[in-house]
């Protein structure tokens, strides 16, 4: 390098009005660039439109649910009969179809059918609904009940217009005498579709059944997975991150251990689900299909998202306040939890509630310890059991209900990915008021 | 009475606070700090003067134990205070710097209130003995920060919502309120303007009857208005040490008076 200095060109004058090539190009490319971000925005945007559309249109008819109102006299021989008999059911199934002819013909409507087959249009679950609401009730003996009985899923099927005429045509179930009933009796205002709670509360149920089955027990499921994640992998993981950024001396190992943090980060998810099953369950002999083992698998999946997320956060914080700190005499520790901690704390925050929401969605590793495939159609006795008891998660069980012939089903695993995603955005807007509230203070 | 007093503070003046022998720091390879001995005398105000990056700040660092917190920083010698090696073993560097505070030359006030940024440090001292002691403390320090007009009607607003000069004075009457014997300042005033930095200055003057303070500064004429005591570092070594006006009218070192009259630096 010279220190020579290069002759200046002589000036021209160059009016600022005139565009010259270079401009132009320069111009030009920086047209193409935006038109570039705008399109991916598009494409972006589109897809989740798509993706949105898709799932509100398949899922939202499992809030819905059709119900056959039937006016029921419990009658207390008749149920005394029934329970002595061998298969108590069969009997309440008579007295259900019986009461359902009859409040046929007060409605004026006019079949050949007889009662049994007449019943098909009811979800095989009404005799035990009935029983149970007779043995709970004694006291109502003699009374008129209204019982609301959920309706065959194809009923419910071709009235929300999934299932066509052509298709039951072809069903051995149903045939289209039934379905004229069914219109008429819809007409009556006896056959009705209303909100469907038991979808979000209730539990799952057979293959048979897809009127019946819903999610709450599967939700629970999560919930417990959710706490232990939360009760473990946070402390561990803001612990450990305070450690390696604030206190750890930086050589060898704390270099190793951060590589593999980051390395942790991205092993699919399905391998904490087999180590899960080789620590947890057979080694450690815990329960098969338990949030416990759940929540303790995705508890190791979350933790190198949280340890880099505080880490990034507490990385933030600017020097100077350290110094401030140990300035006046602080101790490293009062330095760190009196001043760093707190200002990191809404991105520890954010990233807790990211990898929350991230183990929340997980599939794979449940996979390898039972969740899925385990059929949620109990609730837990109590909050140990929760933890302890077998039980599926929310995207095991769309999982499952994705997977099952009926196309009922179906209609449910939309409906399911609905309720997960709600749980997501709601956990993204509690992350996104958690950031403002600890932010809004300076 | 008053000469009294002011023989007094002659006398102890020239009672040494700090005394520094043979200090060498080192930052990885980088030779900051060559062989400095220097002694600091109490109730008096020391400017150390230089060129950017002569180890003004290294050595400042070193009277508080905070290059401690610079994992590639070494130090070699003794500095004593009170006749104390505070390198000793026994020395816990938390107790070091309450006893000597610091004000940086980046304002940096706890994003915190006022009132708490002055109550931090006699908090975790355990100065104050309930609300109304700890009231009068933030009260003295703001006062003798000049501060206390300013702000005290609004105690409870964050400290960095302060201006500048509002902040750096601010982080005076923090660094104050300890009660440190020896105060370090590194360049108080660089991001002050010509009346804030008058305010400063004044403080410094008020603080010397009480502390023994250390100013580290880029403007010669600020070194001469509040320093009894200069020192010139350049390139690592302490060239000349000696009273404020010996250096500035009559240098012994060549490098000194380059310095000082702005033909190096
Ligand atoms: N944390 C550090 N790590 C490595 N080297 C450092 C560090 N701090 C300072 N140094 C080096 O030590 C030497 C002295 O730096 P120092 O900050 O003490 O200078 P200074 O006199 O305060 O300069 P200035 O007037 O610009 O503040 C410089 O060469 C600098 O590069
Ligand atoms: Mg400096």
């Amino acid at each position: 390098m010279s220190d020579a200095i290069a002759p200046t060109p002589p000036a021209r004058a160059v009016s600022l009005h005139a565009t010259d090539a270079r401009t132009r190009r320069r111009n030009a490319a920086e047209k193409r660039f935006k038109a570039y971000g705008l399109t991916a925005i598009g494409i972006g945007l589109a897809f989740l439109a798509a993706l949105l559309f898709a799932i509100v249109s398949n899922g939202s008819a499992a809030f819905t649910q059709t119900f056959v109102e039937v006016p029921i006299t419990l009658d207390a021989e008749e149920i005394a009969a029934a329970e002595s008999s061998i298969v108590k059911t069969s009997k309440y199934r008579e007295i259900i179809h019986g009461a359902l002819l009859e409040q046929l013909a007060d409605a004026g409507i006019e079949t050949d059918m007889d009662a049994a087959e007449l019943g098909k249009i009811l979800s095989s679950s009404e005799a035990a609904e009935m029983r149970d609401f007779a043995l709970a009730n004694p006291e109502r003996m003699g009374e008129t009940v209204r019982f609301d009985f959920l309706a065959s899923s194809r009923v419910d099927g071709y009235l929300k217009g999934r299932v066509t005429r052509d298709a039951l045509a072809r069903d051995q179930n149903l045939d289209a005498a039934h379905l004229d009933l069914v219109d008429r009796l819809a007409e009556q205002g006896i056959v009705v579709k209303r909100f469907n709670w038991d979808f979000i509360l209730g539990a799952d149920a057979s293959d048979q059944r897809p009127e019946q089955a819903g999610i709450g027990v599967a939700m629970l499921g999560s919930f417990f997975m959710m706490l232990v994640v939360l009760a473990l992998a946070l402390p561990i993981g803001v612990a450990a991150s305070i450690y390696l950024e604030e206190f750890a001396p930086k050589n060898r190992i704390t270099d190793f251990i951060e590589v593999n943090i980051s390395n942790l980060a991205a092993v699919p998810s399905i391998v904490f689900g087999i180590l899960g099953l080789a620590v947890f369950i057979q080694f450690a002999g815990l329960p098969q299909s338990a949030p416990l083992v759940g929540g303790l698998v995705l508890t190791l999946m979350t933790l190198p998202t949280i340890i880099i997320s505080t880490r990034a956060a507490l990385a933030a914080v600017p020097p100077s306040i350290r110094a401030a700190a140990l300035g006046v005499g602080a101790s490293k520790m009062q330095s760190v939890f009196h001043h760093v901690l707190p200002l990191a704390m809404p991105g520890i925050l954010t990233g807790t509630i990211i990898g929350l929401a991230q183990a929340l969605g997980e599939t794979a590793p449940l996979l390898l310890i039972g969740m899925v495939g385990f059929i949620a159609s109990n609730y837990p006795d109590g909050v140990v059991s929760g933890f302890t008891d077998p039980n599926s998660a929310m995207p095991a069980q769309i999982y499952e209900w994705a997977k099952r012939a009926d196309p009922a089903f179906y209609e449910r695993a939309w409906g399911g990915i609905i309720i997960l995603l709600l749980f997501l955005m709601t956990m993204n807007f509690i992350a996104i008021l958690l950031r403002r509230r600890f932010e809004r203070r300076w | 009475m008053d000469d009294l007093r002011r023989t007094e503070a002659l006398l102890s003046q020239q009672q040494t606070k700090i005394s520094a022998r043979n200090v060498q720091v080192w930052y990885g390879d980088t030779h900051a700090i060559k062989d400095v001995s220097v002694e600091i005398a109490d109730k008096t105000t020391t400017a150390f003067i230089g060129p950017s990056g002569c180890g003004k700040s290294t050595f400042l660092r070193c009277i508080n134990r905070m290059n401690d917190t610079i994992p590639a920083a070494r130090i070699e010698g003794d500095i004593e205070i009170d006749g104390e090696d505070i390198y000793d073993r026994r020395v816990d560097p938390v107790r070091l710097r309450a006893k000597v505070g610091m004000v940086f030359q980046k304002p940096n006030p706890f994003p915190k209130s006022i009132y708490d940024n002055v109550a931090y440090g006699p908090r975790i001292h355990g100065l104050a003995r309930g609300r109304a002691e700890l009231d009068a403390i933030v009260e003295k320090a703001l006062r003798r920060a000049a501060l206390w007009n300013e702000v005290k009607d609004r105690l409870t607003a964050p400290g960095t919502g302060l201006s500048g000069g509002q902040q750096q004075r601010l982080c005076i009457a923090r660094a104050v309120a300890t009660e440190p014997e020896v105060l370090l300042m590194d360049e108080p005033c660089s991001a002050l303007d010509p009346i804030a930095t008058a305010q400063v200055e004044e403080l410094i003057d008020e603080l010397r009857q009480n502390y023994s303070v250390v100013i580290v500064t880029h403007s010669m004429q600020q070194a001469a208005r509040v320093s009894q005591k200069t020192a010139f570092f350049h390139l690592g070594h302490l060239v000349e040490f000696g009273d404020t006006a010996t250096i500035f009218t009559n240098p012994e070192d060549s490098r000194t008076e380059s310095y000082i009259s702005g033909r190096i630096g």
